[in-house]
């Protein structure tokens, strides 16, 4: 079967296991299910509208009957309403949305611009010790959480400079470009550098296998200049696995930086997450933690749609 | 007129090259337009040398540590390519060396067309561009015999056959018309056919072109037929050199005899063996009408369109004692009849009776890769010791005394049980395969390309093993084999397999010496040989018949004609 | 045996990563046995909010407690989670990749679905949502943890068991008729237990990382029981002040999981067989 087409298909079956999971997990929380979905103001209720509000949202009913109206409401935009905010979940998500989407594309492009000409860099000065420094702060990088990193940042500004970055309130970026990318810039790093680590690591490792494969040597026997074997020849076969990387790491920064986000204070996705569980919003749990893995899912399709781009082995098929 | 000359050159590899030389003190001279080959097995340091004439060498970790290689350039100016920088060396590479390697399937780059990789070479060495960039790499294209040029350009390596990839990799080489080319086992991963096409190619424009060549092997048969010199190497050395006649004719060294004369060559039938035994005695093995086939799917659904006919409607029988090799190029069915009669894969159709002699598994297997079909995380003894553990014995002394008794009788010490496979060279695993095969006392060995992965003087020892066993033992072998001569010394029976199908089956001496099959006769005239001097191949492009069917497909059932004494043919459609 | 340890012994950041990790863990069993230079839960009110100094190495917290007793005992608490969490997700993805592998078809299709799915929530999300489910505490964070790196190990698995099932030695073994049970154990798992040492490594440092972010946000370990992630979560509001109880917290963090990195580093280079091969 073709490829893209076999991708296709297996996405929306993911997408139904991952409703399966927050349904179920959702369902699974100790207590009856109207305390779930309202939080504590359950607990004010008379029994009567605890029987009216059984009916209301059915949960008097057969769990996979209420499995499907909850599927059925998916599809036109119903996740429920949160009890914290009293509007729907929807709206609420897509009101903190805008900011982490800027924010994981923001870390991205540090991560890319910083990583794979430092791992391709690397690669070419194999084993020299312009090579060990590079890889020595990709290590440092990867092994550092970005809970730690962001305090030291958050540190040395306040101390050293005298900054604290502005926290809260959260400027869009079509309203003010300057505060907003002031507001983002260094929760960005924080979260860019550790990602740019990893894309370093991958790239350089990738290109290694490359530039010692074959047609590497084909190229070079044919007289083509070093800056076109690394660039021309070498680059786009060691690319997979540095998509396959970037692709993962970024479906997951969709998912809100939770504490990065948390220490920046910075109203985003994973902020939501954070305080819904912890407030026990269960309606808006349920809907961010469904949003989350779509967008991770949605990614990943693209990912692999740009495996096809890539290599035309996959994209073609073999004969 | 001296084109190039290398005078004691060493290289060597690793952190300390001088400590480590692979390639110790070696001189040639290298006339324009003449052709050198280097002849020589894995280690000889044949493959290093040719690298280091366009100094790729460098890219591979090896670094020249002495001597010179001085190439007089296309404008009458001479370089000595060991001190020059890499920047004249990129100008050199390309424009007045040209290279070929070994791997045509790895040797492309996957993710650009081979369009675009014979206009880069256009581009980096005529400086063409654009329209003429296409024209000439089309033109190229058609030069090397591939059909459909201008459709080809766009095509992905992976969408060629391996044959079609080395010339493609030829048609980059044209395109700066090198006045030198080195050619690093440009055959050795095609079929015997194939090869014959590439030879009579490289041939055909080395006479065109008038370029000099260094065509590196490991077949002294295959250069035969296209060097004016001949180096041969060992450990470093160049042990030989000379006319190609005085090397053949009157080798002076060893190592030249013993590549000459104890390595299998391929003689059309004139040193088959002569223990033939079959003289009545009921078949071990019979197999009839064996069909193996895969469905083949498509879209959503996996709806079935039809189905590779791998093996179809293949009969023999093999008697005890005796040798029948099965001979064919890739995707004939060769491997798959193996392996449907050991079961590894199922058998569409037809009977496959192994009777039950001395053991309750009659039929035993050695693969060809001997790295990959011992589990390198298993000592010796845990290796020997599975096949028995399978059949319900104890690992006690008495089976221990077997292991041992097997492994000398390999040629292999005690000692070996308690060492583990990446201790062993690769003859020396192929050797332990051979004992684990025999540890449950078969009838039947099947050899599956068994000496195809192994250096040709070690395969000459395996073979003479194998035939011993056989006599001590009373085995019967199913060889599978691509290679003719190594066939030629081992069988005693041939069957020639072709599309999945037996198309000529006999004695060996009579399929060898009177091919009657058209298959047959064009397979034999492929095959290298020592005697055949100077013999031009004809450029031959059949192409292998698509063994897809649709469903429901049945092969018209065999007519066979008699040839001879024990030799039969399969009739030709006259079509 | 002794050969791994000898070369590790020789690989420069292997050394440093196997050093790293054994201060770690004699530092955790000290604090286990109750050795620690203070009681880690005893506040000192005198001595509140101390820099790093002769009596208290590395400083005390706003109740007074010493911070370096504090930090082993977080180490233990840290490492405890680590190793169970890991030991439980290498077993279950173990069985999952090989049974996947080695049975294919359906066994395949459903299990490795099942893993997609998981692996469509962030680490640090489905560990959050197990954890509001099932409440906080010691056990919930391990099997949280184990849950998340399950699928990671089943992919580790079922990749390189699919390619050795079809590797001439199985072949082989199929031929002599060896039992299901022989050719999984001798011929797939005995070859797996090289990149599953290596992904065991990197795991403890991704277990140690999810951990500590758990406790940070108050979902892990709960006060006033120290952990690493606890401490430094703490330290928040009070870096001007006391940033020894930033740095502190902040270092061992990020030692413990460099340690684990450079381990795991070095036991790929020594254990794949393919730098094996270009260094032969």
């Amino acid at each position: 079967m073709n490829y893209v087409t076999q991708r296709l298909l297996t996405f929306p079956l993911i997408l139904l296991g991952v409703s399966v999971i927050v349904f179920v997990a959702i369902r699974m929380v100790p207590g009856d299910a109207i305390t779930a979905m309202l939080g504590t103001e359950a607990g004010l209720l008379t029994p009567a509208q605890r029987q009216a509000l059984a009916e209301y949202f059915g949960i008097d009913q057969p769990i996979y009957i209420q499995y499907w109206r909850w599927l059925t409401g998916l599809f036109e935009g119903n996740l429920g309403i949160s009890s914290i905010y009293g509007r729907p979940v929807l709206a609420v998500i897509l009101e903190r949305f805008p900011l982490t989407l800027e924010l994981a594309l923001l870390s991205m492009v540090i991560a890319l611009a910083v990583g794979i000409p430092a791992g391709v860099f690397a690669a070419t000065r194999n084993e020299r010790a312009s090579d060990l420094a590079v890889r020595l702060f990709a290590m440092i990088g990867q092994s550092t959480p970005n809970f730690v990193f962001a305090l030291l940042i958050i540190y040395v500004l306040s101390v050293y400079f005298g900054y604290v970055p502005a926290m809260g309130t959260f400027t869009p970026l079509f309203v003010d470009p300057l505060a907003n990318l002031s507001q983002l810039i260094f929760p960005a790093l924080t979260l860019g550098l550790a990602f740019a680590a990893s894309v370093t690591r991958i790239s350089r490792s990738a290109m290694l296998d490359v530039l010692s494969d074959d047609y590497v040597r084909t190229a070079r026997s044919k007289g083509a200049p070093a800056r076109s074997v690394v660039w021309h020849h070498a680059l786009p076969n060691a690319l997979i696995p540095v998509v396959t990387l970037s692709g993962v790491e970024f479906g997951y920064l969709l998912g809100g930086a939770v504490i990065v986000e948390e220490i920046f204070a910075l109203p985003g996705i994973g902020r939501l997450v954070l305080d819904a569980i912890n407030q026990r919003d269960y309606a808006l749990v349920q809907g961010t933690v469904l949003f989350i893995a779509f967008n991770f899912l949605i990614v990943n399709l693209i990912v692999d749609l740009a495996y096809a781009a890539l290599d035309p082995r996959i994209r073609l098929g073999n004969r | 007129m001296t084109l190039l000359t290398v005078r004691d050159l060493r290289v060597g590899f690793g952190r300390d090259p001088r400590a480590n030389e692979v390639v110790k003190g070696v001189s040639f001279t290298l006339g324009a337009g003449k052709t050198l080959a280097i002849v020589g097995e894995s280690g000889s340091g044949k493959s290093v040398t040719a690298l280091s004439v366009n100094r790729l060498v460098d890219f591979g970790g090896g670094r020249i540590t002495g001597g010179s290689i001085v190439l007089e350039r296309g404008d009458g100016s001479r370089l000595d390519m060991t001190t020059a920088d890499e920047a004249t060396l990129t100008h050199v590479r390309g424009r007045d060396v040209g290279m070929i390697f070994q791997e045509p399937m790895t040797s492309l780059n996957p993710v650009h067309t081979i369009g675009a990789q014979i206009e880069e070479a256009f581009r980096l060495n005529r400086g063409l561009t654009g329209e003429a960039a296409t024209r000439a790499a089309r033109e190229a294209l058609e030069r090397v015999r591939i059909p459909d040029a201008a459709q080809r350009l766009k095509y992905y390596p992976h969408q060629l056959s391996g044959g079609m990839r080395q010339r493609v990799m030829i048609a980059m080489v044209l395109a700066s018309n090198p006045r030198l080319l080195i050619a690093d086992e440009p055959t050795t991963a095609l079929d015997v056919t194939v090869q014959a096409q590439i030879m009579a190619l490289l041939a055909e424009l080395r006479e065109e072109l008038g370029m000099a060549m260094i065509f590196i092997t490991h077949d002294i048969g295959l250069v035969a037929g296209i060097a004016d010199e001949i180096m041969v190497m060992q450990h470093g050395v160049a042990v030989e050199q000379g006319s190609l006649d005085a090397v053949l004719d009157n080798p002076q060294h060893d190592y030249t005899r013993h590549l000459l004369n104890a390595v299998p060559h391929f003689t059309f039938g004139n040193t088959v063996r002569d223990d033939g035994t079959r003289n009545g005695q009921p078949p071990i093995v019979t197999v009839d009408n064996l069909a193996v086939r895969f469905p083949v799917t498509r879209g959503l659904f996996r709806r079935r369109t039809g189905a590779v006919h791998a093996v179809d409607g293949v009969d023999f029988d093999l008697v005890p004692g005796e040798t029948l090799a099965i001979v064919g190029e890739s995707g004939s069915g060769k491997s798959t009849t193996a392996r449907a009669i050991l079961g590894l894969v199922q058998a569409t159709r037809g009977r496959i009776d192994a009777k039950s002699g001395r053991s309750g598994r009659p039929v035993q297997m050695v693969f060809q890769d001997p790295y990959a079909s011992l589990n390198p995380r298993l000592n010796v003894e845990g290796l020997l010791a599975e096949p028995a553990i399978a059949a319900g014995q104890r690992v006690d002394a008495k089976l221990r005394e077997r292991m041992v008794t097997l492994l000398e009788r390999v040629g292999l010490s005690r000692d070996a049980l308690t060492r583990y496979p990446h201790q062993f060279s690769g003859g020396q695993r192929q050797r332990l395969c051979i004992a684990r095969a025999l540890m449950l006392n078969p009838d039947v060995v099947v050899l599956d390309e068994a000496v195809s992965a192994l250096d040709v003087s070690v395969q000459a020892r395996v073979l003479d093993l194998l035939i011993d066993l056989q006599r001590e033992f009373g085995l019967a072998y199913l060889f599978i084999s691509h290679d003719m001569a190594v066939v030629e010394r081992i069988a005693h029976r041939i069957a020639v397999m072709y599309a999945g199908q037996i198309v000529e089956i006999g004695k060996a001496a009579a399929v060898l010496a009177t091919p009657q099959h058209s298959y047959t006769r064009r397979l034999i005239a492929a095959v290298p040989a020592v005697a055949r001097r100077r013999q031009r191949f004809t450029v031959d492009a059949t192409q292998v018949p698509s063994l897809v069917r649709p469903v429901g497909y049945e092969p018209p059932p065999a007519q066979w004609r008699e040839a001879g004494d024990d030799h039969r043919v399969r009739v030709e459609e006259t079509a | 045996m002794m050969g791994l340890i000898r070369a590790i012994a020789r690989h420069p950041s292997g050394r440093i990563g196997a050093a790293i990790v054994l201060i770690y863990i004699v530092a955790a069993l000290l604090a286990a046995a109750g050795l620690t230079p203070h009681d880690p839960l005893q506040q000192f009110r005198i001595d509140r909010l101390k820099g790093p100094n002769g009596t208290y190495w590395m400083g005390t917290d706003l109740l007074g407690r010493d911070t370096m007793s504090r930090l082993m005992l977080g180490i233990g608490q840290s490492f405890t989670i680590a190793f169970s969490s890991v030991a439980l997700a290498t077993l279950a993805g173990t069985i999952i990749g090989l049974v996947a592998a080695w049975w294919g078809h359906l066994w395949d299709g459903v299990l490795m679905r099942i893993m997609d799915v998981l692996l469509a929530f962030p680490a640090i999300l489905l560990a959050m949502l197990i954890v509001a489910i099932a409440g906080t505490g010691t056990w919930t964070s391990i099997a949280a943890i184990a849950i998340v790196y399950t699928p990671i190990f089943a992919r580790v698995v079922r990749g390189p068991a699919l390619s050795l099932k079809q590797r001439d030695f199985v072949d082989a073994a199929r031929t002599f008729g060896s039992s299901q049970g022989f050719i999984l154990t001798r011929h797939l798992l005995l070859n797996l237990v090289a990149p599953l040492t290596v992904q065991v490594t990197l795991a403890l440092a991704w277990a140690l990382l999810t951990e500590a972010g758990l406790s940070f946000l108050g979902l892990g370990t709960q006060p006033p029981a120290p952990s690493l992630g606890v401490m430094l979560s703490e330290s928040k509001n009070l870096m001007t002040q006391a940033p020894w109880l930033m740095l502190f917290p902040g270092l061992a963090i990020m030692l413990g999981i460099l340690g684990f990195n450079l381990f795991g580093d070095a036991l790929r280079d020594i254990l794949d067989p393919k730098t094996q091969g270009r260094a032969a």
